[in-house]
């Protein structure tokens, strides 16, 4: 028995919640930016499945597209994050309060 | 299907422990074993291109640069003024709430998944689709998408240079002396 769309929608379900918890639970921005790309896995996860489903290469191509996305959002974020931290010496989102000093 | 369960299982089991270490360079290895869990799940689904992709930008630059950071910025553990002995995952408030938010969509999306009936579509017999076709497509239907995505990497490229660049002017550590 072969796997089918349903699973692996319910698969990339899974770990997108399992970001979206990692999202909200963690006071750490790294660690909050990697939950991030769990979440962007699982938007891959799906639309390589969906893709898959109707065979056309259309899933794929987007899934490059969000690679790329990926890649600049970290960047960009993990500049952002070694700015903040040379400001307050700390990762702890609650401490980054204002957003000028 | 064994291959579909235990790559799924890989997967989740590392994404969940990446959000349950309390060290962040622990999170980074796990999250590249979650994404080479996923990149079988895509052999899996006939896409060889986006599971070679996903070892080599994902595996191989994307967490080598969050490695990266995590050594450079030298705070590895979570720092809050009371709660240091608790685990993330266990304190109270409104982490709490977050985590009920997060199982509350859980349960949505599962239910939004299984509404339409639990057999499920099964793929069809399509062919791999060849990094031929891919490339083909993305050079004639997806060029201008294709080229504004080097814009966006651009862009990211300066805006990192430019926010990560120390502060020389005010309260930034004074430029070395040239010899």
């Amino acid at each position: 028995m072969m796997p089918t769309l349903n699973d692996y929608l319910v698969l990339s379900a899974i770990l997108f919640a399992i970001g979206t918890a990692g999202v909200f639970v963690r006071r750490n921005l790294i660690t909050i930016l990697l939950s991030i790309e769990i979440m962007l896995n699982a938007v891959n996860l799906s639309f390589v499945a969906f893709g898959r489903s109707l065979g056309t290469a259309d899933g794929q191509i987007i899934v490059f597209f969000v690679m790329t996305v990926a890649a600049a959002e970290a960047a960009v974020g993990l500049a952002i994050v070694i700015g903040m931290f040379r400001h307050r010496e700390s990762l702890n989102p609650d401490t980054f309060t204002s957003l000028k000093w | 299907m064994t291959l579909f369960y235990l790559f799924g299982a890989v997967a989740v089991i590392a994404s969940l422990l990446v959000i349950a270490q309390r060290n962040p360079i622990y999170s980074v290895l796990l999250l590249i074993a979650s994404f080479g869990a996923l990149s079988g799940l895509y052999v899996l689904l006939q896409a060889p291109f986006v599971a070679v992709t996903q070892i080599i930008v994902y595996a191989g630059a994307i967490m080598v640069l969050f490695l990266f950071v995590v050594m450079l910025l030298n705070a590895p553990h979570e720092e809050t003024e009371h709660d240091e002995k608790i685990h993330p995952l266990r304190r109270p408030g409104p982490m709490r709430f977050g985590a009920v938010l997060a199982a509350v969509l859980l349960v949505e999306l599962l239910w939004a998944l299984t509404r339409a009936g639990s057999e499920g579509t099964a793929f069809p017999g399509a062919d791999v689709i060849s990094v031929r076709a891919i490339g083909k497509a993305l050079f004639t239907d997806y060029a201008f998408p294709f080229e504004v995505t080097s814009l966006l990497i651009i862009v990211a490229m300066v805006g990192a240079v430019v926010l990560a660049k120390r502060d020389t002017r005010r309260g930034g550590a004074p430029a070395p002396p040239t010899p």
